[in-house]
């Protein structure tokens, strides 16, 4: 907790600066908007505002200022615009509307868990397939790591193509994508984990004449946890980010990907911040819960994070 | 014809793997050819079992193009791709890359000076690492314009976070020993932390220079989705996806993997140069 404090003065930097950056950003349109107001604005024509930049329009006009954050379409809308607009998305609307951020946060958050879930599982059990297998460790193992200096993130618009030329659409070819992101990132860690044992610990098994599966069970498996939970963390939020992206390119309806993509093309910046800041809040609670379920179950196992 | 198709690709799958498993198992599995040989005889398996299942099969290419009509793509291709990767890779995801890895640097090294700042910025920092942040790829794109500048914004700002992180943990990373040490030796701020604290910090910094190679190129190829003039890896992409030239599409994912691969390895071969001295790099 001694780094409250610290934490809380840099977000108040950041938030600081944001605020301030509203009117040299938004000046030119302020003064537009301003002008068909009939207020006076210096220079007068759009031709001339050109000239200027953001700041020296702002010294040239500074009675504007209060009104840069009033905009209707800001280019960079103020922290209280995109608070307000995500409260009515979130808060004020009913969650089965086209209109609720928190439907388009069930869309994108539903593909994500189900490619979480299959990705890690399927990666658990490659990770154990190399580790007890040689010819597997040696075919397998360069590639996963390889994978990862990959933008396997490009292969996402075809893979939706792909399945849906085969007739898969809507939530699966998604949740395709995100299992691809996060499996590799839980074959690595998990590859690690599975090997943390040391020498000395194996044979200490070997002198109880433990089989093989009960060294699985009862040494590599529960050394293998810290980094389950380090691979889980990477590979949830590499989820988020497949599922996404997924929803880019492919003209998706529903979605946080689709949100931002509407409001860029509409031209209705509020809604592809509230977007982005529902995404960034919907990470960063899901990294928060896998963070709490780690500290819960290495503080019950007695051990230390990775 | 199916019946033909599976049985073909069994028999070269159990060929792969008999040869494989007789490598791995051979007294010769620690030498350096064999190393590399197992895994390229696995990724040349699965190369050949997809040429044979598409083409016996008679798969669309709409749907899955043969490998070989991929490797034609490439070949005819190059000068569209290689115009592709120079708009991408090198003025989006290098420029990038260099203006994130750049601020990162110093924003660590100004916070280092307080303890305060550290604290405050290393767990803001791993949490922005966690985001989304190549959302903010449409933004950009409406502020800087189509070209590769707003790309090159977009990476910038997502390697800026991972690199930040490492170089801020990394310029912590010296013992009271190591500290005392150079202060017994008259060594003010400038010199500690170019003797000292910089080489130590050195590991770290690598590990997050590393980590931003594949988020500079991801940065730059999703930045275009959003608007792009009509060259790039991005815009190919999407372009080829619509009209269905899925051999275009691959061709790139190629030449995507390729530019991945070399930028991290040369990432980790500079790594090695500078962090000679430390147990990682040791042979």
């Amino acid at each position: 907790m001694k780094s409250l404090l610290p934490v809380l003065t840099v977000v108040g930097a950041i938030l600081l600066f944001w605020v301030v950056s509203v009117v040299p950003m938004n000046m030119h349109l302020t003064a537009a908007q301003a002008q068909r107001d009939s207020l006076t604005v210096s220079p007068e024509t759009p031709a001339e505002r050109q000239a200027y930049s953001g700041l020296g329009l702002t010294l040239q006009n500074p009675g504007l200022i209060s009104r840069t954050y009033g905009l209707e379409r800001p280019r960079l809308p103020s922290p209280h615009q995109v608070g307000a607009e995500m409260w009515d998305t979130i808060f004020e609307k009913r969650i089965t509307s086209r209109r609720s951020l928190v439907y388009h946060g069930w869309v994108t958050l539903s593909a994500t868990l189900l490619g979480f879930v299959i990705g890690t599982g399927l990666g658990i059990l490659l990770a154990v397939g190399i580790v007890y297998n040689k010819a597997m460790d040696m075919s397998v193992m360069p590639w996963a790591i390889a994978s990862q200096t990959i933008p396997i993130l490009a292969l996402a618009p075809m893979i939706i193509v792909m399945l849906g030329s085969i007739g898969i659409q809507g939530l699966f070819p998604k949740a395709v994508i995100s299992a691809y992101l996060s499996f590799f990132p839980v074959v690595v860690g998990m590859v690690k984990g599975l090997r943390s044992p040391d020498v000395m610990q194996v044979d200490l098994l070997r002198t109880y004449s433990a089989s093989s599966a009960q060294g699985f069970w009862k040494l590599r498996l529960p050394a293998s946890v810290p980094y389950l939970f380090a691979s889980l963390k990477i590979g949830i939020s590499a989820a988020l980010v497949g599922a996404i992206v997924a929803e880019l390119p492919t003209g998706a309806r529903a979605g946080f990907g689709a949100r931002m993509l509407v409001g860029d093309q509409y031209g209705q910046p509020l809604v592809t911040w509230a977007a982005l800041f529902g995404a960034a809040i919907t990470a960063a609670a899901l990294v928060g819960f896998f963070s709490l379920i780690e500290r819960l179950t290495l503080r019950r196992m007695g051990m230390t994070a990775a | 014809m199916t019946g033909v198709a599976f049985i073909g690709a069994l028999a070269v799958w159990g060929a792969g793997w008999f040869l494989n498993a007789r490598l791995a198992a051979s007294a010769l599995a620690g030498t350096r050819i064999v190393r590399l040989a197992v895994p390229a005889i696995f990724g040349l398996t699965l190369l050949v079992m997809w040429e044979l299942l598409v083409r016996l099969l008679e798969v669309s290419p709409i749907v899955l193009p043969p490998p070989t009509m991929i490797a034609d793509r490439f070949a005819n291709e190059i000068p569209t791709l290689w115009a592709d990767f120079v708009q991408t890779i090198i003025k989006g995801a290098m420029t990038g890359y260099i203006v994130g890895g750049l601020a990162a640097f110093a924003v660590a090294i100004l916070a280092d000076r307080s303890d305060f700042l550290t604290r405050g910025i290393l767990p803001e920092g791993s949490f922005m690492s966690a985001l989304p942040i190549v959302g903010v790829a449409p933004i950009f794109v409406r502020w800087l314009g189509s070209d590769w500048q707003s790309k090159a914004a977009v990476v910038a700002v997502m390697v800026f976070f991972p690199i930040l992180v490492n170089a801020v943990a990394g310029l912590r990373d010296t013992t009271a020993m190591q500290r005392d040490l150079t202060r017994t030796y008259g060594a003010g701020y400038w010199a500690t932390l170019f003797k000292l604290r910089l080489p130590a910090a050195m590991p770290f910094i690598f590990n997050g220079l590393k980590i931003a190679t594949t988020l500079a190129l991801i940065g730059a190829i999703v930045a275009e989705f959003f608007g792009s003039p009509t060259v790039g890896m991005g815009f190919r992409i999407s372009t080829s996806v619509g009209q269905l030239a899925l051999d275009m599409v691959w061709a790139e994912i190629v030449v995507a993997a390729l530019a991945g691969s070399a930028f991290y390895g040369l990432m980790a071969w500079i790594e090695g140069r500078v962090t000679f001295w430390h147990p990682s790099q040791r042979k």
